[in-house]
């Protein structure tokens, strides 16, 4: 009936053949290894947290930007606790009783057998008390942090802030534990895991009396914490203060770039802060009302903001003509007002001219041209395919593109094209008439003042740029080598000639709009814009690059509410290229009136 | 027959009952060594786990107790029902179950606790008992075979949802139990292939496994064949196979590893090797062919739940068991101070509440999963031999019990037990001692907590109750 009744005979086998390999096991580790018997009388390891020194950031000088300062935490592990003196714990903790408990309580919550904060960041008296007086509190050490400090209080916007890690970030990446402090914007964000560092880990063979008497197996298994890579920005810390003096008491932004490496030099968003507000027991404080001030100084203007251009969108448009062939450097056109406004100057007897006077009527035929090529018969069709091929081109330029330079949340500022006219007019039912403010730089084109210095960029090297980067070196590394790519526009280089002339005689010569930047000696070529705001007093713009031939720096500025460009941002970008290039400033009253100025109180006087 | 009160005094197995109080009195006592506080000295202190395993201890006995009354009949009128409740509760626990520990495992009412995976092993033995025991049943046939597999998916699945691998692992002991019910001795060998081959894939890298189980096949079936000469055009054509592949993929737009390359030549070569097999309708070849494949998808699927469906720590704890990778401060700490524990116990221990390694070095779930700590510290080898032995007799003991059953629904749910048990046993203790990889999965009678005690006393006392009434059911 049961045919399979002596199968039981090798089930037993298998069972008591575990059970013996089990035995032989325990008597390996229990008996003959001595291994485990060195420790018998140890009682309690203790695992310390080595954290590694974050990495520094130095700027392109080696000058130190950002370094480290060291902080004690108070640790708990709650089943280590035994009773101990309450009260003259609490009088030197400066802390009271419910204080004490919630704490507690809070630990208990988070584990019973894992360290977690009881107090972070102790005073150094407090610090000094428990290094005398920790063995009263079994279950309480001290764990040595570091935080963030800055020598020089600048650039705040491009190294960001470190905090706390949040739950969130805990459960995406397993290398961090509560408590622990990681990159929360800008450079710090980005480059966190470069900054970070590799934790290690000491074990301690603690008596009853929690006193550490040793490492644990001569160390064997204690880890060394690696240090984090320390970063060269391609920031200049003497441009990048200059800058941000200059701008108190301004709102704008003004963006340095280096043409030949696309290496940002300086990149000023105002009003700033003092990055070291950030740091420590204050930060949440401060970072409350600095989140909460009127004029955003949290906001960083030069990537996130996005304004219309104004008049310095006329180089893309001639750019443009010449390269689609609807003018050529000796087009001559009358400044016919009734077109659109302008200004009184001479006549634009070519195309430098009408860059170097910044003439609205010459730029709105450009641009007509460029829009309605006469491809097609009817205005409409012709318009939708002209401005295609506008798009494709000033796209190529860098606008409406997302540049990777090293921090978060940069903006990629809007390009209209004929989709998004479609929607607003419906199609077939716009032609250039709807849509000529384009020409000169108004309307609808938002561009960030970091996409207007890489357009000068272009400019001055004549048709390439490199993507603009903050961070040049990681330990001595260059930086990825996509930092390292010419990328070249589909522009001719001989289009761009007339460009930089018409730029160079609005600086240097008479007539020309940006006549305050002059330098003698600097060779400034530049462009003023004028961007009309529905809210109140124009936005001040200002692009320019120095020398004229092998230019050492591209720049833009842009100032909220100041009115014309040449009158506070070209100042302004002089003075940036001349302490840049020549490390002093000559032009003495131009720098003191950009200094007195306060044009915030401008705006509010005016609302 | 006679079938009255008086005769499951007599009846009923004795030595078992003691064993089992001998255990969870041992069990409890460890409890109160490994979480001992000397603030709280009484061991009913029931603000202390040790107080409340007493509380869960003192239930066991009472449900014991219950289960020894009822008729025995009852068991197999309603495994099936059992079966279904205890499997609504698995669904349930996945709805309303409160998650711990990383699973949604445990039913919150009032203070306590429950774990229903605990239970529904008892459940899916009795299920299978009522099936196996059927008088057309056997393994042979298809259908039989398939639905005996169909009741251990479902608890498996659904504690796999939670997600608890410990425990869904638990029901492939019960391959142990449909061998003795006259499963082909083929299947324990397939089985032991597949967990041979899993770990094989984890150690050697895929590619060279693949190649390897390539030239194994070709050998063998060549020796098979006596045909040494086609033995060499065989490998001729399968290194040309692969050289192609990787020819094509090479040439190919995309990056592609040498692993994909080598997977798709040895399928290639298999199916052509099949293919050839159905034209010469040589059978042998077309059995090796598909053997082939087989194992070479088999080792691609291990390696693929191995990196893309395992969580990290869980392929961290079955490589740090493999050797694979040693990190004995992150996975492999708790399994080292759990070796340190056990072995700085030495041969005699260091004396009950000595334990300091236990106590201030806090092996994680030193009362639960880890108890076995305790154990090996403070009573030394003596102690750890002398646990493994009762479990050994108490194993031993009811094979023994079931072998004698006239009905084979109490010798299938007798085995069952005994295998589960077996199962429990040594993946735990082998744990703590860094022969297995740590799942977590409770030591019977020993490990802290009400619903693993509860599930194997009704577990162990309904078929005590079944063997008492051994001489009454013929089924």
């Amino acid at each position: 009936m049961d045919i399979y009744n002596r199968r039981k005979y090798l089930i037993i086998a298998i069972i008591i053949a575990v059970f013996v390999l089990i035995v032989l096991r325990l008597i390996q580790l229990q008996i003959f290894d001595p291994t485990y018997k060195i420790y018998a009388d140890n009682n309690s390891q203790r695992r310390i947290i080595q954290y590694p020194p974050r990495g520094l950031m130095y700027d392109r000088n080696g000058k130190l930007l950002v370094c480290n300062q060291i902080a004690y935490d108070l640790m708990i592990i709650p089943r280590q606790m035994s009773s101990f003196d309450t009260t003259s714990f609490l009088k030197d903790m400066q802390i009271d009783k419910n204080d004490f408990l919630e704490r507690l309580q809070k630990a208990k919550q988070y584990s019973y057998y894992r360290p977690s904060e009881f107090y972070k960041q102790m005073s150094k008296e407090q610090y000094a008390y428990f290094q005398e007086h920790l063995y009263k509190y079994h279950g309480f050490y001290v764990q040595a942090r570091s935080l963030r400090e800055y020598p020089i209080a600048i650039a705040a916007h491009i190294v960001g802030d470190v905090g706390e890690v949040n739950t969130e970030m805990i459960n995406n990446d397993k290398y961090y534990t509560i408590g622990d402090y990681a990159g929360k914007s800008g450079i710090e964000l980005t480059f966190e895991k470069y900054l970070r560092g590799e934790k290690g880990v000491k074990i301690y063979l603690v008596d009853v009396h929690n006193r550490i008497q040793g490492s644990y197996m001569n160390g064997e298994y204690d880890t060394l914490a690696i240090p984090g890579k320390n970063l060269e920005l391609s920031i200049d810390a003497n441009l990048q203060e200059y800058g941000e003096i200059l701008m108190r008491n301004k709102i704008g932004s003004i963006v340095a770039i280096e043409p030949s490496s696309g290496e940002i030099l300086a990149m000023v968003s105002s009003p700033t802060y003092d990055p070291n507000l950030m740091v420590g027991r204050q930060r949440g404080y401060n970072y409350d009302s600095l989140l909460n001030h009127k004029d955003l100084p949290l906001y960083n203007r030069a990537v996130t903001a996005a304004y219309p251009p104004g008049s310095i969108f006329k180089m893309a448009m001639a750019l443009i003509g010449l390269q689609e062939q609807v003018i050529s450097e000796y087009t001559s056109l009358p400044c016919d007002k009734n077109l659109v406004g302008c200004h009184g100057h001479p006549p634009n007897s070519n195309l430098m001219r009408a860059i170097q006077y910044s003439c609205n009527p010459y730029f709105y035929v450009v641009g007509k041209r460029i829009i309605q090529q006469g491809k097609e018969t009817s205005i409409f069709r012709d318009s939708r395919i002209g401005l295609e091929i506008w798009k494709k081109n000033i796209v190529s330029l860098g606008f409406e593109q997302k540049f990777e330079i090293g921090i978060p949340s940069v903006y990629t500022g809007f390009i209209p094209g004929p989709d998004y006219y479609d929607k607003i007019y419906g199609k077939h039912r716009w032609a250039y008439s709807t849509i000529y403010s384009l020409s000169i730089g108004q309307g609808e084109v938002l561009v960030t003042p970091l996409q207007m210095a890489n357009f000068t960029a272009i400019i001055a090297n004549r048709g390439f740029y490199y993507m603009p980067h903050l961070v040049k070196k990681i330990d001595d590394k260059l930086v990825e080598a996509k930092y390292r790519q010419k990328i070249i526009t589909p522009f001719e280089k001989d289009c761009f000639e007339p460009l930089v002339e018409g730029m160079y005689a609005a600086v240097n010569e008479d007539f020309g709009t940006g006549g305050l930047a002059r330098v003698k000696g600097l060779d400034i070529c530049g462009k003023t814009g004028t961007a009309q705001n529905p809210h109140g007093e124009d936005h001040s713009i200002f692009i320019a690059f120095a020398p004229k031939e092998n230019p050492k720096i591209a720049i833009a500025v842009y100032v909220e509410n100041a009115g014309f460009g040449g009158v506070w941002a070209a100042p302004i970008a002089s003075v940036m290229i001349e302490k840049y290039l020549t490390d002093t400033v000559t032009n003495k009253w131009s720098e003191k009136r950009i200094l007195d100025a306060n044009l915030i109180e401008n705006e509010s006087t005016q609302r | 027959m006679r079938a009255h009160r008086g005769s499951i005094i007599r009846n009923i197995d004795w030595i078992s009952i003691i064993i089992y109080l001998i255990l969870i009195i041992a069990g409890w006592i460890n409890i109160y060594a490994a979480v001992y506080d000397e603030n709280h000295q009484s061991i009913f202190d029931i603000s202390m786990r040790y107080g409340k395993q007493l509380i869960w201890i003192s239930a066991a006995v009472f449900i014991a107790s219950v289960l020894l009354i009822i008729d025995s009949k009852f068991y197999s009128a309603f495994s099936y029902i059992i079966y279904g409740l205890s499997m609504a509760s698995l669904i349930g626990v996945l709805i309303t179950g409160i998650v711990s520990h990383g699973a949604q495992s445990w039913f919150q009412i009032g203070n306590i606790r429950l774990q229903p995976a605990e239970f529904a092993k008892m459940a899916t033995a009795l299920a299978l008992a009522q099936y196996i025991s059927r008088d057309s049943f056997s393994f042979k046939n298809t259908k039989d075979f398939i639905l005996c597999f169909v009741i251990i998916s479902i608890p498996v699945i659904l504690i796999m949802l939670q997600p608890d691998v410990g425990s869904a692992l638990v029901y492939s002991s019960l391959i142990i139990m449909f061998y003795r019910e006259g499963l082909n001795g083929i299947w324990l060998l397939f089985f032991s292939t597949l967990i041979f081959l899993f770990i094989l894939s984890l150690i050697i890298s895929q590619t060279v496994l693949i190649i390897i189980i390539v030239i194994l096949t070709i050998i063998i079936y060549r020796i098979n064949t006596y045909k040494f000469k086609q033995t060499a055009y065989a490998i001729a054509a399968a290194v040309i196979i692969g050289l192609l592949s990787y020819g094509i993929l090479y040439f190919s737009d995309y990056s592609i590893n040498i692993n994909y390359i080598v997977f798709f030549a040895a399928l290639t070569y298999g199916f052509t090797g099949f293919v050839i097999a159905i034209f010469k309708r040589n059978k042998t070849l077309r059995i090796f062919a598909s053997i082939m494949i087989l194992a070479v998808l088999y080792v691609m699927l291990v390696n693929y739940f191995y990196n893309n469906i395992l969580k990290e720590h869980q392929q961290h704890r079955i490589s740090e068991v493999l050797g694979i990778e040693t990190d004995p401060l992150g996975t492999g700490y708790n399994v080292n101070q759990s070796k340190i524990a056990i072995g700085s116990g030495g041969f005699g221990g260091k004396g009950f509440l000595n334990g300091t390694q236990t106590k201030y070095n806090f092996v994680p779930e030193q009362d639960t999963d880890f108890i076995f700590c305790t154990i090996g510290e403070e009573w030394g080898f003596v102690g750890a031999f002398l646990v493994l032995l009762t479990f050994l007799v108490l194993i031993l003991r009811i094979i023994w019990l079931a072998e004698r059953q006239r009905s084979v629904f109490s010798r299938v749910y007798g085995y069952s037990l005994a295998v589960v048990f077996f199962f429990h046993v040594i993946i735990n203790i082998g744990m703590t001692i860094g022969i297995m990889p740590v799942i977590g999965i409770p030591l019977p009678f020993f490990s802290y907590g009400g619903s693993s005690l509860w599930a194997f006393t009704i577990f162990l006392f309904i078929f005590l109750r079944l063997d008492a009434n051994r001489l009454e059911i013929f089924r």
